[in-house]
């Protein structure tokens, strides 16, 4: 469904992001993408809804390729792809349902949107969708009086009120503490699942990825140095990605620590 | 959440929560604003027909702009800017001089409480009397000239200056000052010490956002006879000079442009 | 560096001598321009006056004891005449200083190269020109009154709430804005949901801070002709009937101090 090819992109001051890239999505595919920082998994994900304008390659989304695309193009095809942030970047000064009604301003014209005047079916879907994530409540509550755990909720139901066939997560849990990331994982992936949604999931908790996905693509200096099961990382993969380090006790430890959260959970 | 909740709440509609919360509040202010903004329009009595005819002139002003005369009047705009720029120099010098112990004084957390009082009360007389008010009530004590535009400028430095001054030194890290204070300095010494360095930077940052005020203020003190480069342009207005306006505008925006570049640099430099 | 040897022992500079040598030559230069600057100052003055200054101010002190009271029957219009001014002023002015503010930010400007140029130096011009300037100018083009007053105090503050608005502009969280880029939003959308609720208290800020400020301004029209209290002032002052200047100078310092007190509480209510 989604499919790069050859994505390249070279910033302005010569460092090259991403170096050819190749890499296909299928419907439905949850995806982890693990790397050290500045291995571009950033750059990637913003080069896919041209975030970031890519040097050269192609991205396709089904059958149109986002690269050729003018600026009203852009526009329509950013819509099938909802977008989670790392530090949420909601709109804090905005309300919690303004930030999720914000999701639909590709589908709505600018004075119905400027008069917050949006379509029953949406206002509906935004509370559907606040359920769903337990937030309801906190409707009407402005964004930055929410705890951090809650402003990301947020910012996946905005994502998913676009009605998008992928997702693109950067980083969702790096300002997140230890459970809160997990269950804000665990909603991700389970959301994926209820809607058949694709997603690419940058995330740099290895442990997290292992857990949750069930495909890992390892990025580093802006090529893929790993792509396929998440126990096939093995300490030599890891160190292909990450460089040196001691990784069996990091593994060994986390995964036990998986076990008894897991069972905690249950 | 309860799902009852949820099928409550569908197919209801939605709107942003009014800022306002209270509906009659905030309905008074509305319409006491719309209300106030007929009646102020109302009252202003506007003579389109005069518009009108002063629109040429307006146009003839904007092309002005495009060939100012410098050199008809070149002695008179000479005069009036070494004037204004004299003026500026030397209240500035003397305002910083004088606002930085009132400074001092106005900082609740160095000034006893008399002397803070006296020196907040000249803050507050300072900056509650416009320039020009200050300018006139001088030019009738001294008499026309320079002089009395020296003093209205150095006499509003202070109110700016000390005041901003103050907040910034009660706004001060006090660790710093207390692990000077601590090794037995002196009054003086302390504020050498513990006191200057913090608020240094912006003290230099504040004096120079201050001449450039003063520039500008020193351009219009002239018009109450207070000396400076304001007499000239308003004789040239008198006499629909445009193109000699227009140039001392010019050279004053120049002046204030470079000035504001300079203060740049130099508060790049001191930071 | 600082770090001397000096006859077999180490001892301790701030600074070095050369940079000593520095400092004390930029002193003296300083020093010199100022006392030319009070030269020039003093050439201009007639001493005698000066010398004569008591007595001549506590004549006018004596002669506007106590204030004619009764006078503020007619300063009802020009008091209300004043709040438009400042109040209508302000308004237009911060309608026009949006646009001008979007081009001249960094980040939103359409062209860093043409419009942002061109805007700052819209607001350098409007910002370097003190309402006083502007207002004669305009009373030369339209004629006296309030209209010349309130296109004054507008044009003056475009500039000063254009700039303060580019500035808050520039230092907005991007990641919001990439937000809502990333759901499809079109150009003006971006705008309204992720660049406006962010400068929206800054703006708000502005906007009372700039009217309290032409409150002040508003006051001293007058005496160029461009309406308000201040046309009493300059009437009262031709005709030297000092009991009648005392009141109207009450009545101003009464008014800026309110409209200081207002524009506090809106801003603490604001922020």
């Amino acid at each position: 469904m989604l499919r790069l090819q050859k994505l390249t992109k070279t910033y302005r001051t010569g460092d090259q992001a991403l170096k050819e890239i190749d890499l296909e999505v299928g419907k439905g595919q949850v995806l982890a993408l693990i790397g050290p920082s500045g291995a571009g998994k950033s750059t990637l994900i913003r080069c896919v809804n041209r975030l970031v304008q890519p040097t050269s390659g192609a991205v396709w989304l089904e059958d149109t390729d986002l690269t050729k695309l003018g600026s009203g193009a852009l526009r329509r095809a950013r819509r099938e792809m909802g977008m989670i942030f790392q530090e949420y970047a909601l709109v804090e000064r905005l309300t919690v349902m303004e930030n999720v009604l914000s999701g639909r301003l590709g589908y709505v014209g600018f004075w119905r949107s400027f008069l917050r005047w949006y379509p029953q079916s949406d206002i509906d879907e935004a509370f559907r969708l606040l359920d769903r994530v337990g937030l309801l409540h906190m409707a009407d509550k402005r964004a930055d009086e929410l705890s951090g755990g809650q402003r990301q909720r947020v910012g996946i139901c905005r994502a998913l009120i676009q009605d998008p066939k992928l997702l693109l997560v950067d980083e969702p849990t790096a300002s997140l503490d230890p459970k809160t990331s997990r269950q804000i994982m665990r909603l991700i992936t389970e959301l994926c699942r209820e809607r058949r949604l694709a997603a690419i999931i940058n995330i740099h908790d290895v442990a997290l990825a292992q857990m949750f996905v069930p495909r890992v693509v390892g990025l580093r200096f802006g090529e893929i140095v790993y792509d396929g099961l998440p126990t096939g990382l093995t300490p030599e993969k890891l160190t292909d990605i990450y460089g040196e380090e001691d990784w069996e006790a990091t593994i060994k430890k986390v995964e036990d620590e998986d076990e008894v959260e897991v069972e905690a959970a249950e | 959440m309860s799902h009852r909740e949820l099928e409550d709440m569908l197919g209801k509609g939605w709107r942003k929560p009014p800022f306002v919360s209270n509906p009659k509040l905030r309905w008074s202010l509305i319409l006491g604003f719309v209300a106030y903004l007929v009646a102020a329009f109302m009252t202003i009595e506007v003579d389109w027909g005069r518009v009108y005819v002063g629109l040429d002139r307006g146009w003839a002003f904007i092309l002005a702009f495009t060939s100012p005369d410098f050199t008809s009047r070149a002695s008179d705009i000479w005069d009036g800017l070494l004037e204004s720029i004299v003026m500026t120099v030397a209240a500035s010098v003397v305002g910083i001089l004088i606002s930085i112990p009132i400074g001092l004084g106005a900082a609740r957390n160095i000034a006893p409480l008399p002397i803070y009082l006296v020196c907040r009360g000249i803050v507050a007389v300072s900056r509650a009397l416009q320039e020009i008010i200050v300018a006139i009530l001088l030019v009738a004590i001294f008499g026309f000239g320079p002089l009395a535009g020296f003093l209205t400028l150095s006499f509003a430095t202070i109110g700016f200056l000390s005041k901003l001054l103050a907040e910034d030194i009660e706004a001060m890290d006090k660790v710093q000052a207390e692990a000077i204070k601590a090794s037995g300095a002196r009054w003086l010494q302390w504020i050498n010490y513990g006191v200057q360095p913090q608020v240094m930077p912006r003290l230099v940052g504040l004096s120079m956002y201050r001449i450039d005020i003063n520039f500008r203020e020193s351009a219009i003190l002239g018009l109450v006879g207070a000396g400076g480069i304001g007499a000239t342009l308003n004789t040239a207005f008198d006499r629909y000079e445009y193109d000699t306006a227009a140039a001392i505008l010019i050279l004053i925006i120049g002046i204030v442009m470079s000035l504001e570049y300079l203060s740049g640099i130099i508060r790049a430099k001191v930071q | 560096m600082p770090v001397l040897e000096k006859e077999n022992a180490q001892t301790w500079r701030r600074r070095t001598t050369g940079e000593n040598l520095f400092r004390w030559f930029g002193w003296l230069i300083g020093v010199a321009i100022f006392v030319v600057c009070w030269q020039r100052i003093s050439e201009a003055t007639t001493w005698f006056f000066v010398w004569d200054a008591p007595r001549i101010a506590g004549d006018i002190w004596t002669r506007a004891t106590p204030p004619r009271w009764e006078y503020i029957t007619q300063l009802g219009r020009p008091i209300w005449d004043t709040l438009n001014i400042a109040t209508l002023g302000t308004l237009i002015a911060i309608c026009l200083a949006v646009p001008v503010a979007f081009m001249a930010a960094r980040n939103t400007t359409p062209s860093v190269l043409f419009i942002r140029p061109v805007a700052l130096l819209v607001i350098v011009s409007s910002r370097s020109i003190n309402s006083l300037i502007w207002a004669l100018l305009l009373i030369a083009i339209i004629g006296p009154g309030v209209f010349a007053g309130v296109i004054a105090i507008a044009i003056r503050s475009i500039g000063f709430c254009a700039k303060l608005l580019y500035e808050a502009i520039e230092e907005i969280d991007h990641t919001q804005v990439e937000a809502i880029s990333a759901t499809g939003a079109s150009r003006w959308q971006v705008m309204a949901y992720g660049i406006v609720p962010q400068i929206l208290p800054a703006f708000a800020g502005i906007a009372v801070f700039r009217w309290d400020i032409n409150i002040r301004e508003s006051t001293v029209l007058g005496l160029v002709g461009a309406g308000g209290i201040g046309l009493q002032l300059s009437a009262s002052l031709n005709v030297l009937a000092w009991p009648q200047v005392s009141l109207i100078l009450l009545v101003i310092l009464a008014a800026v101090m309110i409209s200081e007190w207002v524009s506090a509480k809106v801003r603490g209510a604001i922020i």
